[in-house]
């Protein structure tokens, strides 16, 4: 296996009713990451698109032929990958394997989506497919629904009073509107208060409004390529040294484990252990925060905090730059927005840049920053990690 | 390999109340919702049984905001109930108001009975899902 590095970073801004299709959106962000280490689509040998719902948003399927079609890319394989809000992680870990494995150079992975074109009801009824159609579905279930359950678990099995919790939770989001506020690309840019929080809509008890990432469109894209021509195309390679991608079953069939997910928990370990590092290494972290106790979840899973701690983390700042883990400083997905396709690639763009040192500008560099860790969980079932470094 | 107990056998029973699962001949676990193997130990050596749909609440939500073709349902409490044999399964709370439950619901004793999901443009058919009311 040959080492790895992403050479090459494109990233759309995020936003509510794209003027540009999924094709446009990627084919944008594309170029700009085909562009960065001065190479051209003709460079490109495969592509290994993430995008979940185009089919039900645009009517249009197999995004990825007419997406390398665009960029003049001439017909290279490009594949579509789906694992729900995590699709674009899945295809950066498949488009790691292919290039580790030597067999081809310099590949585009990336992902697109424009979820709000289908509107409010018709898009919580297609991101419902990513839970169980047969024992969960017919009950109504939902991905609000899905964290509202295991927020209400989480207080019971910790032993946090609900309030308590809840006032922890609307912490998470005040943070990232806080860093979303500096990231240009970011969909929202408005700082809100723990009262905001707290006295929006409720959306599935005891999430409200603010506990939860909007609808997204927005792509972003990467150029991974083998260490030995990532050295001749840029001063500063970005490796990938760490992967990890574990399944799980339905939610209710996961039982005692709840509110823990075991899938992150191997997942993670499995690019720890392939990264030969320990969660203290990890110097900044974007994570999957579609809801915010998914963060608190998510950060425990990580190893970062022992479970049932997390909120007290985020309230005590320990999660903003100069914490002792610095977490989500794009915004996340509540602030920076989750176009589920992209989402993964966006994770990896911004470690990547931080690790580069780029986001001085921006008012949210992580200081000394080395080695960086992508989280990405896709509906019930699957959680991918991923490990960053420069060295 | 056939399935022992596919979804559509599950659902019709489902739709009459009865709560079918699989008890592993090798561990003697219950898998409920059905699955091709045992969910402990991965078995094929499964029989099908009869669960009693009796059993306590683990975790709930009440939702508010409803996926196309269901807004008319809102709002709607889901449970996750942990039966007596072992297995949690998911469902709905009915015979409250669910506008205000609470944290009180954890650990409240449940039985099943069932309501049919209709379908939609994207489902295959219908489905039953379990509904609990207090003991």
């Amino acid at each position: 296996m040959r080492r790895v590095a992403v050479v090459g970073l494109g990233h759309t801004k995020f936003c509510f009713n794209s003027p540009l299709t999924e094709v446009e959106m990627l084919a944008e962000a594309a170029m700009d990451a085909i562009n960065e280490p001065n190479i051209k689509p003709k460079d490109i040998q495969a592509a290994f698109i993430g995008n979940v719902l185009g089919d039900f948003s645009e009517g249009q399927g197999m995004v990825q032929s007419y997406f390398i079609n665009d960029i003049g890319c001439d017909q290279i394989p490009a594949s579509r990958l789906e694992g729900a809000c995590a699709s674009a992680t899945m295809a950066i870990r498949d488009a790691y394997m292919w290039v580790a494995s030597g067999y081809y150079d310099i590949v585009l992975a990336g992902g697109t989506e424009r979820a709000t074109a289908m509107g409010v009801p018709l898009a919580t009824r297609t991101f419902a497919m990513f839970g169980d159609s047969r024992y969960e579905y017919p009950a109504g279930f939902t991905f609000p629904a899905a964290f509202g359950l295991l927020a209400h678990l989480y207080s019971d099995r910790y032993g946090i009073p609900l309030e308590k919790l809840k006032e922890q939770m609307a912490a998470v989001s005040v943070q990232s509107h806080f860093y979303g506020m500096k990231n240009p690309n970011a969909q929202f840019h408005q700082e809100i208060t723990v009262d905001d929080v707290l006295s929006s809509p409720m959306i599935c008890s005891p999430l409200q409004l603010h506990d939860c990432c909007p609808f997204s469109d927005g792509a972003a894209a990467v150029v991974l390529a083998s260490e030995e021509i990532a050295k001749k195309l840029v001063d500063k390679p970005v490796y990938i040294i760490g992967i990890g991608q574990a399944s799980s079953p339905n939610l209710a069939r996961q039982r005692k484990y709840l509110p823990r997910l075991r899938a992150r928990e191997l997942a993670a370990e499995q690019s720890y252990r392939m990264a030969g590092l320990k969660p203290k290494d990890i110097d900044v972290c974007e994570l999957h925060d579609c809801f915010s106790i998914a963060s608190l979840i998510a950060a425990e899973s990580l190893g970062f905090f022992e479970f049932g701690t997390a909120g007290n983390a985020w309230e005590k700042g320990e999660t903003r730059i100069g914490g002792k883990i610095p977490i989500n400083i794009s915004g996340g997905l509540k602030a920076k927005g989750h176009p589920i396709g992209a989402t993964g690639a966006s994770q990896v763009c911004e470690i990547a840049r931080q690790l580069r040192g780029q986001m001085v500008d921006e008012g949210r560099q992580v200081e000394g920053a080395k080695v960086g860790m992508v989280d990405t969980l896709g509906g019930d079932g699957v959680i991918l990690n991923l490990i960053l470094s420069v060295e | 390999m056939e399935y022992k107990l596919p979804f559509k056998d599950y659902n019709k029973a489902l739709k009459k109340n009865q709560l079918m699962g699989l008890k592993c001949n090798n561990c003697e676990a219950i898998t409920c919702p059905p699955m091709m193997v045992c969910s402990e130990c991965a078995s094929t050596d499964l029989s099908i049984i009869e669960l009693s749909g009796k059993g306590k609440i683990v975790t709930f939500t009440t939702t508010y905001v409803a996926p196309e073709g269901r807004q008319n349902e809102v709002p709607y409490t889901i449970v996750i109930v942990e039966l007596d044999e072992g297995p949690w399964i998911m469902g709905n709370l009915i015979d409250i108001d669910p506008g205000k439950v609470g944290m009180e619901l954890i650990g409240k004793r449940v039985k099943m009975g069932n309501r049919v999901f209709p379908g939609d443009k994207y489902s295959a058919g219908s489905a039953a899902r379990p509904v609990f009311s207090f003991i």
